[in-house]
């Protein structure tokens, strides 16, 4: 058998597999994390919440409305995406004026509330959320055993994720939300409606951690926990991506689920901490990020 | 001026001096009221150890007892700062259950220091009755060698002999490997490999396919909680259990098979050391328990954490105080402690509570008639088979 620095190449090939699932949470999320600091400037700490909300979204609609998978991955991130444009609209459009901090702080708090809340009723045990019908089962890919559903995931974010740069870097709304992003005076005095577009951009980032929740249900307990125990670790995506790249956050995600995966193979113990030294050496030698503009 | 503010001042010292004469004894419920342990633990605990104060009366050697409530986070210095502040100023007697072993270890050092008593139940590192003993703990309800030697023996013995871990990278996770690699080999199997994950993972793939390329005959889930829900579920995700390979949950409670369901943790062996649905007794206690809390079946933690509390207070009555843990639990050791979750019962020297434990089957979602129905009572193992033996106790206290 063929074997990489004492590891059989199978295995190697199964863990790069696994790393590039978990790269499409990570690439997700901070992708919903990029989009909102690039326009809005808040560093959205509710995000991990947000993602813990469409993972309890679509468990509720399930066990109180009956509506299954697929309902819920449409239905899920519209909810979430309202309650965002809600919070934006009432309570977050307060603090632009002042300075990050308070956004910070102010998202952090909701995030606590809310974890506190779904804690209180639900407990942090966890609810189980059955994958699909049709994505059950596994497929021998001969190095490995890959679940269907854990394929689909990676379809699915990739799908999301280039669709969402597309969107942003390609069409009028984006080339809209990134004039606004560099001078939103001058967007407005051209006629465009610029608070709209940030309520919409809030609810559209808090929408993104919506799929990623559901996407995630099946795979991971759904818990009111789930999203603090991710958050920190798409934080340092960010931070390494360059905040508020768009394209920074996509292949920064994938990129640190990879590594993070080959760091279990060949030393297991440093597999949490692996992100946070990547992101230690980014700062130093690139403290804009690997993909981000020195302002 | 001057005068008024002395006055004032003299008064409120006298009043706070009557206070702390008159303070009622406290018993301090330290556990996990945010993390991952508040459903086996957090507030069942509190529950439990308020039911065991009201059924005792209220009151102990004459005066009032207080249930207080702190949250540990999980954290051993917020656990220890903690239990240091209610012994020295809240006059807290006793402190109960205490989730995470490292935390109860950073704890026990303190009423060690102070000999107040420590009445252990969700923290199960057998080293906390061995190496760290100390004279004012009981460690009531379970430990990592019960475990290990309940569901490792009785799984080795039933032909499973080649052992994987997947184990949890801290205190506990060390010690429950380590007690169950021992059990496996005395049952004549052997540990095929090991793999340790930091805790609160959120994906165990890279160690389950890592542990499906070992060729062991079980993969053991050295971990506990929502770090074992979580590879629980990603193990059937994998087909673990559809290729041949068995899984043992080493630490497994109610709460964490209700959590993944039946459909996942269908035919799981695992060890407890309570079941609400074994008999009258039983019954009758998880009865009252639920109807405080939104009607909850209580795991084997909280019905440890009633049991513990109930026999500190006879006990402390019994000799007559309270504050001197290791009194209380010289006490306790001249005592009956049996009751509903306590069978064939004794407290030990080292601080081990021993009692009967059982082997119980995971039913499968066919089997199951209600939503607390869940497991089938294969066997009960007898206190002295199912904890370690004292003679090989590396407690100081004993004496050999």
């Amino acid at each position: 058998m063929t074997m990489i620095f004492g590891v059989p190449l199978p295995a190697l090939m199964g863990q790069l597999l696994v790393g590039l699932i978990n790269g499409s949470f990570y690439a997700l999320l901070s992708l919903g994390l990029a989009v909102i600091f690039g326009l809005l400037r808040v560093i959205n700490f509710a995000h991990g919440a947000f993602y813990m909300l469409g993972a309890f979204a679509a468990w509720m609609l399930l066990a109180y409305a009956g509506i299954g998978y697929w309902g819920a991955l449409v239905l899920a991130p519209l909810i979430v995406g309202v309650a965002g444009m809600a919070i934006e609209r009432l309570m977050l459009r307060r603090l632009y004026g002042l300075d990050h901090l308070y956004g910070l702080l102010f998202t952090f708090g909701l995030a606590l509330l809310l974890e506190g809340t779904f804690r209180h009723f639900f407990g942090t045990s966890g609810q189980p959320y059955a994958a699909p019908e049709a994505l059950r089962g596994a497929t021998n890919l001969g190095f490995m055993v890959l679940p269907n559903y854990r394929g689909w995931v990676v379809a699915a974010s990739l799908v999301i994720c280039l669709g969402t740069w597309a969107v942003i870097e390609k069409t009028s709304i984006g080339a809209y939300l990134r004039a606004a992003t560099e001078n939103a005076t001058l967007v407005q005095a051209f006629g465009v409606n610029v608070p709209v577009l940030l309520t919409v951009t809030y609810g559209f980032g808090c929408a993104l951690a919506g799929i990623a929740g559901v996407l995630a249900a099946p795979v991971f307990q759904v818990s009111p926990l789930m999203g603090s125990n991710l958050i920190i670790v798409v934080f340092a995506v960010v931070v390494i991506g360059g905040m508020g790249s768009i394209l920074g956050a996509i292949v920064t995600g994938y990129m640190l689920g990879i590594v993070e995966g080959l760091c279990k193979v060949f030393y297991p113990e440093a597999a949490n901490i692996v992100v946070f030294v990547i992101m230690a050496i980014v700062l130093l030698l690139r403290p804009a990020g690997l993909f981000g503009k020195d302002s | 001026m001057k005068n008024l503010k002395t006055i004032i001042l003299s008064t409120v010292f006298t009043l706070s001096a009557t206070a702390a004469f008159a303070e009622p004894y406290r018993i301090g419920v330290l556990t996990d009221m945010s993390g991952m342990n508040f459903d086996l633990a957090g507030q069942g605990a509190v529950v439990a150890a308020q039911m065991a104060v009201e059924d005792f009366g209220g009151k102990l050697l004459g005066e009032t007892v207080e249930v207080i409530v702190g949250d540990h986070q999980n954290k051993p210095d917020v656990g220890s700062t903690l239990a240091r502040t209610w012994i020295d100023s809240q006059n807290v007697v006793a402190v109960v259950d205490v989730p995470t072993s490292s935390v109860a270890m950073a704890v026990q050092e303190i009423t060690r220091q102070t000999d107040t008593a420590f009445l252990i139940s969700t923290a199960g590192s057998s080293a906390l009755t061995g190496e760290a003993c100390s004279p004012s703990t009981a460690q009531w309800t379970w430990d990592t060698f019960a475990m290990a030697n309940g569901t490792g023996r009785a799984m080795t013995l039933e032909g499973a002999k080649k052992w994987y871990f997947i184990t949890v990278d801290y205190t506990f996770g060390h010690a429950l490997e380590a007690d169950t690699t021992q059990a496996v080999l005395a049952a004549g199997g052997e540990v095929v490999g090991s793999v340790r994950h930091p805790r609160e993972t959120t994906d165990f793939s890279s160690y389950i396919l890592q542990a499906q390329a070992s060729g062991a005959d079980v993969i053991a889930l050295a971990n506990s909680s929502g770090d074992t829900m979580t590879a629980l579920k990603q193990m059937q995700e994998y087909g673990v259990t559809d290729a041949g390979q068995k899984i043992a949950g080493m630490l497994l409670f109610l709460t964490d098979v209700q959590g993944v369901g039946l459909d996942i943790a269908k035919g799981l062996t695992l060890t407890t050391a309570f079941y609400w649905d074994m008999d009258e007794q039983t019954r009758e206690w998880s009865a009252r328990y639920s109807e405080r809390m939104d009607g909850k079946k209580p795991t084997m933690v909280h019905a440890g954490v009633y049991s513990a509390v109930t026999n500190y207070l006879k006990a402390a009555e019994k000799a007559g105080e309270a504050s001197s843990g290791s009194k209380v639990m010289e006490t306790m050791r001249g005592m009956d402690i049996n009751d509903f979750f306590n069978r064939n019962a004794y407290l030990r020297e080292d601080g081990r509570v021993i009692h009967d434990m059982f082997l119980v089957r995971v039913k499968t979602p066919e089997e199951s008639r209600a939503a607390g129905d869940l497991y089938e009572v294969l066997a009960t193992i007898p206190g002295k088979e199912a904890f370690a033996s004292v003679e090989n106790s590396a407690c100081p206290l004993v004496k050999k």
